[in-house]
């Protein structure tokens, strides 16, 4: 019995010491990735194709989703709201919900698994396939030429999506609580206008979806670059993205939230 | 002597951590010729290309390419050394988000400034030497096995390198394609004034095209001559892998605990 005790917990220090040694070299990769950036910079266009896989291949589900969540927010929102008599309050309650805090964190949240878990899945089979052991002999270095660009694709696009989120979503709340529930269209619009402030609430939900955008791209491309060059290996780092990067969007959610609203009415 | 040999390893020693691989090789490789290295899987062929390539260094002696120690060169040096390198891997290691054209102009876009109507031109020649100019706009998924290789090779002589490194070409190849990638190495070696490695199991097909072997065992060179004195020689060694015999110098048997011990006869020694 004590013994099994022993192990379980010489297991936990195990995972602990595995972990944090994880971050530490987690992060040496990220100062490396930022180094040799360079390349990325100058030959912008390799980013730019990037782009398009990242970003623009995730807009369908970015769309999609945004307006769900703006739907429900908008039906949820009247039938609460219009027990006080204030469902004129619905289209500020929208705004406020999606820009502030759905808008970056679900935009985060799909983005690691539709984007995230490509990126890693493809700088893994291209390690597992030597491609990247191909590129270094051909004196190209594959974390300038095939990890950086994925990366800032991943950090810029995070943003815009995250900006398209929230406008799908106060459309969806738009759709049902003024064109199917009746709510008057120019209360909607003018209690959102007054309501929502650029500096607080717009700039502060940019600012944690580059938060996020950094998280997620950092961790899928490392994922993938210390991928074990196995197809077991290869799946195991993708689920490890999402998984890891969900963790840290909704951690990081927390820390930027308490000190960007703290006080704030 | 030293601008005969483009290669040049003397008293080559390596180790992964404690358990030593290379126990001290010696090879010349002369310019423009096909220098073949067989030897049992895990015997150390593949290290031996990394540590020609500079990607590993040795705990003794060194590898000298045209007359530089590699494993001495500054981080740039070794990069230029390396555009003098081709290396064809074991599966072709295409670059998989690249078409056809892309791959074999990845070097040149990457190291030269030549405006894109001449890489074209140079792309559309490597692809034609390799007979795939008319795959050119193919991605690598749409390749079978034996084009995908052909055009690595391609891709391999993009910058006209003065050494490709082949790590064992022929396998997993049908017959055709096999002897396809063999004739090519032959006749890119003579054409194109390189020196090519050629890293095989396959004994029959490379005799017919290399110019000299060496077999590697245990750690050192076992045997080494031109193919006619390997077929002719009756080194127990050489004899047994020339001809797939089973049991020889190479055990058949992994040594480890007696056979009688194994079926729990007791624990008498054999
Ligand atoms: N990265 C590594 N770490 C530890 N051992 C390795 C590594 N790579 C190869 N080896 C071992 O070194 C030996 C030689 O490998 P290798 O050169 O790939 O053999 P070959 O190409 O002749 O089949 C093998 O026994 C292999 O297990
Ligand atoms: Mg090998």
């Amino acid at each position: 019995m004590s013994k099994y005790i022993v192990s379980v917990i010489q297991n936990i220090g195990h995972r602990v010491i595995e972990s944090i040694w994880r971050l530490g070299v987690g992060s040496r990769f990220f100062l490396l990735v930022l180094l040799k950036s360079g390349t990325s910079l100058r030959r912008f266009n390799l980013v730019i194709r990037e782009l398009y896989f990242t970003g623009v291949l995730s807009l369908i589900i970015i769309v999609v989703s945004g307006l769900f969540v703006g739907m429900v927010l908008g039906l949820q929102g009247y039938e609460t709201l219009q027990k006080y008599g204030s469902e004129s309050a619905v289209g500020t309650l929208v705004a406020l919900s999606l820009v502030r805090e759905l808008g970056p964190v679900v935009a985060a949240l799909l983005f690691a698994s539709r984007a995230g878990s490509a990126i890693t899945a493809e700088i893994g089979l291209m390690k597992a396939t030597e491609q990247l052991a191909a590129m270094g002999l051909m004196a190209v270095d594959p974390v300038a030429r095939v990890v950086a660009p994925r990366f800032w694709a991943g950090v810029i696009s995070m943003p815009l999506l995250a900006a398209i989120f929230s406008v799908m979503g106060v459309l969806g709340g738009y759709l049902v609580t003024v064109v199917f529930i009746g709510v008057d269209q120019g209360t909607y619009w003018s209690q959102m206008q007054s309501a929502v402030d650029f500096r607080f609430d717009i700039l502060n939900g940019f600012i944690k979806s580059c938060f996020f955008g950094v998280a997620i791209a950092a961790i899928a491309v490392f994922e993938g670059y210390d991928a074990p060059p196995t197809a077991e290996g290869v799946s195991g780092a993708t689920t490890r993205t999402v998984v890891t990067s969900s963790l840290a969007i909704l951690g990081l959610d927390f820390i930027l939230t308490a000190f960007m609203f703290r006080g704030v009415s | 002597m030293s601008s005969e040999n483009l290669i040049e390893i003397n008293d080559l020693n390596f180790s992964y951590s404690t358990r030593a691989i290379l126990k001290g090789i010696h090879m010349t490789m002369p310019r423009g010729k096909v220098i073949s290295i067989m030897g049992g899987s895990g015997s150390g062929k593949t290290t031996l290309l990394r540590l020609i390539s500079g990607e590993i260094r040795p705990s003794a002696g060194y590898v000298k390419f045209s007359g530089d120690v590699v494993h001495e060169l500054s981080r740039d040096k070794l990069f230029k050394l390396r555009r003098k390198m081709g290396m064809l891997f074991q599966f072709g290691a295409l670059f998989t988000d690249l078409s056809v054209f892309d791959n074999v102009a990845f070097q040149m876009r990457e190291h030269t400034d030549l405006p894109e109507s001449m890489i074209r031109d140079l792309v559309l020649m490597k692809l034609d030497a390799v007979g795939l100019r008319g795959a050119h706009h193919l991605m690598p998924n749409e390749l079978s096995g034996g084009m995908a290789r052909r055009v690595a090779l391609a891709r391999s002589i993009a910058l006209d390198p003065s050494l490709i490194m082949y790590d064992e070409p022929f396998t997993g190849l049908d017959p055709i394609s096999l002897s396809v990638i063999g004739n090519l190495i032959r006749r890119l070696t003579d054409t194109l004034g390189m020196t090519s490695i050629v890293v095989t199991h396959d004994v029959q097909k490379s005799l017919k095209i290399v110019d000299y072997v060496y077999f590697i065992a245990d750690g050192v060179i076992a045997a080494e001559g031109t193919p006619k004195e390997v077929m002719e020689s009756t080194a127990p060694f050489v004899h047994q892998f020339i001809h797939g015999e089973e049991d020889g110098p190479v055990p058949f048997h992994y040594s480890g605990q007696s056979y009688r011990q194994d079926l729990d006869l007791g624990d008498t020694r054999v």
